[in-house]
């Protein structure tokens, strides 16, 4: 792990980071994007299902936008990040030691953190944030869709509302915070499984296993440590 | 795949990301209406806040000219000091009514300025001197039997 920090060397070779950020994050975008439109417009459906009741239809923009922005931006993000990119890179970067290409490299004097492990780390770091911003907005897309144009609640209330409910500080911002945090867990977590897996075909399908598994169960219980953090009841 | 192709598409990532993280902030969050206007504060002494919180929109007519910075207790005159942060382009009179209102029955709890008639306008810094106290629903159920109560007993005589 210490490794991977001082790898920010990497970042002189900055080709190699956007060649993986093209894998990792411009090859994840169809899913992100996809998923947090069905995300937002199902939010949408069902606030508007129980904010009814109360009379209180136009809130739905308000319970679509902070669900999304706090909560379910990041996580779903991550975790939708994490089963397509990370275990790809563990599977990768353990295929890679299996056929002994890491150990071909060593012999070349080239350094396999360097070249291989580092790039995929930072370009995971970068892309996360990105992702998790592009999946709250069309989220909040989807919901004003289902909610505005489907089922026709008022427009104006629905992102005045939204505007005054969401601090752009303390949600936002937290929010980013969030992804940060997780984009480091769940790509230190792949690239670490991968370069530590055994070198057998058995090895590297456990270390995809238990790469997706871990970084899943760190993504959910950072979540949790952060908003007891973040957002401590205060209004 | 192409070199240039790669850049190219990492480039419209990037661009998309911040895209989005910038409609986050200006069109869902409170962004574009508040942090960058000019503002300036106004101080207010409340008997009783209620649930007023840091945050709350402070209104006038019905339209939000500013929000609350901060709330603390003066331990000398047992009351409430509330921090205002009004924006600039509104000035209030000098004798400004202040008070703790609530929007809708279950609403969030708010500031309400009615404007009075005074030449002399606030300054940064000004204390608004004639506020009103939020409304606490078990008091005014209290008043409101006791009322009862005393109607009835005239009722008896």
């Amino acid at each position: 792990m210490l490794m991977l920090l001082k790898s920010g060397i990497s970042l002189r070779r900055f080709h190699l980071i956007i060649r993986e950020i093209y894998f990792t994050g411009v090859l994840s975008l169809i899913i992100i994007v996809v998923s947090g439109l069905f995300v937002g417009m199902v939010l949408g459906l069902q606030g508007y299902e129980t904010l009814q009741k109360y009379g209180s239809e136009s809130a739905v923009g308000t319970l679509v936008a902070l669900s999304l922005v706090r909560e379910l931006g990041p996580v779903v993000a991550a975790l939708l990040f994490a089963s397509r990119a990370g275990s790809a890179i563990t599977a990768e970067i353990g295929l890679m030691k299996a056929t002994e290409q890491l150990a071909a490299m060593e012999m070349m004097a080239v350094d396999p953190i360097a070249r291989v492990v580092a790039p995929r780390f930072w370009a995971g770091v970068i892309s996360m944030p990105f992702l998790a911003a592009m999946f709250s907005a069309v989220g909040i897309f989807g919901g004003y869709l289902v909610t505005v144009v489907l089922i026709g609640v008022d427009e104006g209330s629905f992102w005045s509302q939204m505007q005054n409910a969401v601090d752009f500080r303390y949600d936002i911002v937290n929010g980013v915070i969030k992804t940060c945090v997780f984009g480091v867990a769940v790509t230190a977590i792949a690239v670490f499984e991968g370069y530590d897996a055994p070198p057998t075909a058995e090895g590297v399908s456990g270390a995809t296993t238990r790469t997706v598994v871990t970084s899943s169960l760190a993504i959910l219980g950072l979540d949790f440590v952060l908003t007891a953090f973040m957002f401590r009841g205060m209004s | 795949m192409q070199r240039t192709t790669m850049d190219l598409w990492v480039g419209l990532f990037v661009a998309a990301g911040i895209g989005a993280l910038l409609v986050l902030a200006l069109k869902v969050g409170n962004m574009g209406t508040y942090s960058a206007a000019q503002s300036y504060t106004l101080l207010g002494n409340f008997e009783n806040i209620g649930g007023l919180k840091p945050r709350a929109p402070v209104k006038s007519a019905g339209v939000v000219v500013g929000r609350v910075v901060d709330i603390q207790f003066n331990p000398e005159t047992f009351d409430a000091v509330v921090t205002m942060s009004i924006d600039s382009r509104y000035q209030f009179p000098k004798d400004t009514f202040a008070s703790i209102l609530t929007s809708g029955l279950l609403g969030e709890q708010y500031i309400g300025l009615a404007a009075g008639g005074d030449e002399v306008m606030l300054k940064s810094g000004d204390k608004i001197m004639k506020t009103n106290s939020a409304m606490v629903l078990e008091e005014m159920i209290g008043r409101f039997l006791f009322n009862k109560a005393s109607e009835s007993n005239g009722d008896k005589n």
